[in-house]
């Protein structure tokens, strides 16, 4: 039964693939779940952009939308058939071709990320050896588009947030591959299947998670730190800095091109915070050994949406960081940090089992971490900037 | 050390979106054409005519002397003075607005030309939801759009419409002792030129 529902999307695809002639089963099965990958994500883009502003609201004690249907619940549908409708107005001067492409390079880059991800036991669309270097490689390929859009724009905002977006996503790019390396030598294996199954193990009823050793907790944070850079997020959404840029690279998008950004962008939060539910929470490992019966594709997609309410809360919390701020913390804290996190990981690995590890990884990466802040403040390469004034 | 004014950041924000379920003085939002908040008595948007008694072209006050068209700074006020007098309150024939528009689209709700009517015949008003399909002609208005009784300026602004009661009752009173005085001076002229004794004087 429990295993029934576990695998019930499995079965139901291996049902409908099964009335087709055998030598079209497997494109039918991949075309089946390629068309419920595409189905389901927007729509769960619609259910977070909902949660994202009622719950930005409430932390800002406001009420946030309410007026459409009940609490509010329809607003995406509401949103959804404004952008439809809206006109699609081009620059004259604009690339047409480049401006028209932009965002469907995005949609369809950040699209190809979730054909690797496990979203559950046998529920991964590609199964490939190498899913974490595919995914990367992927992943890069969305500055590209940001890219598009800013130079076809023609306009001096979208450049300027273009070249502020690729500064950005190039240099929070190094520490998110270097956090995910330390999983990856760990794991010893670059495959996001194999990642989850070594860490769905559980001693007294705890998984094996790697958030809970130290590396995998710094890397963790990290990882997070860089995968919000690199989705261009609040705290380091300065690609689309409203106040200075009106709305960086997509300043001269409307309708339902503007509409597929969003949606890109967000898709892209929700494939790298899968990726990071992957690497370091056990993707759709059960939280609690008593728990294994309940599905998995539960626990990925409820990690998931947990990964993005942190992502909404921290909206909610922190004001935008300056440029200089921002490439200091990329590359003279977070980089250094991560690189040391490798070290850290070797030791981790070469030390074996035992009391001695925790403490010399903890120890080392607690005192690292302290050290460099208290340096970097210091030299006031990020934090508070205190200013001169002129007699 | 760094991280540490996050995490009192996210905090407070956690603290803000539950506590928005459980306190609802922390959601401040008034649903507006639901609800509504009492206007402060010193609110003010666009001016209006006031007029006393119950027939709003006899009573207006306003006697298209015109300060307020030359005073206004975006020049919204158009007034065109009658051909004929009327008597006023204060039973004095004056002049009255044959036409009286103000274009409140262009109205910056300075309050200047309240400030220069030495009749009191032109005040601010509350009334704010003045939305209206025709951008051009609907927000330009008349004379009778903008006439609007006394008991009107009572009710918006209790206490400025009384001292601007009292005043004119000061000055209704003055112009009446100005006028017996008048009067009976008269009488008494007309009464003591003949039997006054040539040799007085005063």
């Amino acid at each position: 039964m429990f295993a029934t529902l576990d695998q019930v999307f499995v079965l139901l695809e291996h049902w409908l693939v099964g009335f087709l002639p055998a030598g079209w089963q497997p494109a039918a099965g991949v075309v089946l779940s390629v068309a419920v990958i595409v189905c389901l994500f927007p729509a769960l883009f619609a259910l977070t952009v909902l949660l994202e502003r009622k719950g930005l609201g409430r932390m800002q004690n406001r009420i946030g939308p309410n007026r459409v249907g009940p609490f509010g619940i329809l607003q995406p549908i509401a949103d959804a058939i404004k952008s439809l409708t809206k006109e699609d107005i081009v620059p004259t001067r604009a690339d047409g071709v480049v401006h028209f492409l932009a965002p469907v390079v995005q949609v369809v880059a950040v699209f190809m990320g979730f054909a690797v991800l496990p979203m559950g036991r046998n529920m991964t669309l590609v199964k490939m050896d190498a899913s974490l270097l595919f995914y990367f490689a992927i992943g890069a390929s969305t500055e590209l588009s940001v890219f598009m859009a800013g130079w076809s724009s023609r306009n001096k905002y979208s450049l300027l947030g273009a070249m502020r977006a690729v500064a950005q996503m190039i240099s929070y790019e190094v520490p998110l591959l270097m956090s995910s390396v330390a999983v990856v030598m760990i794991a010893g294996s670059l495959s996001l299947d194999k990642i989850v199954e070594a860490q769905n193990h559980y001693s007294w009823g705890l998984p094996h998670w790697y958030i809970f050793t130290p590396w995998g907790f710094a890397g963790f944070v990290l990882f997070a730190i860089a995968a919000t850079a690199e989705t261009n997020r609040s705290p380091f959404d300065l690609p689309e800095g409203e106040s200075e840029l009106v709305a960086g690279y997509h300043t001269e998008y409307s309708g339902f091109k503007f509409a597929l950004f969003f949606l890109g962008e967000y898709l892209a939060m929700f494939s790298i915070s899968g990726l990071g539910t992957t690497l370091f929470l056990g993707g759709w490992s059960a939280p609690f050994s008593f728990l294994g019966r309940v599905p998995s594709w539960i626990w990925f997609f409820g990690k998931l949406l947990v990964s993005m309410c942190v992502f909404i809360w921290m909206r909610g919390t922190l004001p935008r960081l300056r440029q200089d701020q921002l490439m200091n913390f990329a590359w003279k804290f977070v980089l250094p940090l991560t690189m040391l996190n490798l070290m850290v990981a070797a030791l981790w690995h070469f030390l074996g089992d035992g009391w001695a590890r925790w403490a010399v990884c903890s120890a080392i990466l607690a005192v690292s971490y302290v050290g460099m802040a208290w340096v970097e403040m210091r030299s006031q390469h990020f934090g508070a900037r205190s200013y001169r004034y002129a007699e | 050390m760094l991280g540490e004014g996050i995490l009192k950041g996210m905090a407070e924000t956690a603290k803000n979106f539950f506590g928005s379920y459980f306190s609802a003085e922390r959601l401040t939002t008034v649903q507006y054409p639901e609800e509504r908040i009492a206007p402060i008595e010193a609110t003010r948007d666009f001016p209006f005519l006031v007029y006393d008694g119950a027939d709003w072209e006899a009573g207006l006050r306003c006697v298209a002397c015109q300060i307020c068209e030359k005073e206004c700074p975006p020049k919204c006020i158009y007034i065109e003075k009658s051909a004929d007098k009327k008597p006023d309150y204060v039973g004095k024939p004056q002049f009255y607005p044959a036409k009286f528009d103000i274009d409140i689209s262009v109205c910056m709700s300075c309050q200047i030309c309240v400030e220069v009517c030495p009749f009191e015949a032109i005040k601010m008003d509350t009334e704010f939801e003045l939305s209206t399909p025709d951008r051009f002609g609907g927000l330009l208005l008349d004379r009778k759009q903008l006439a609007k009784p006394n008991e009107h300026y009572h009710k918006i602004h209790p206490t400025e419409a009384a001292q601007v009661d009292a005043r004119l009752a000061e000055g209704k009173a003055k112009a009446d002792t100005r006028q017996t005085n008048a009067a009976i001076a008269a009488a008494v002229k007309g009464a003591e030129i003949p039997a006054r004794p040539p040799a007085g004087g005063d």
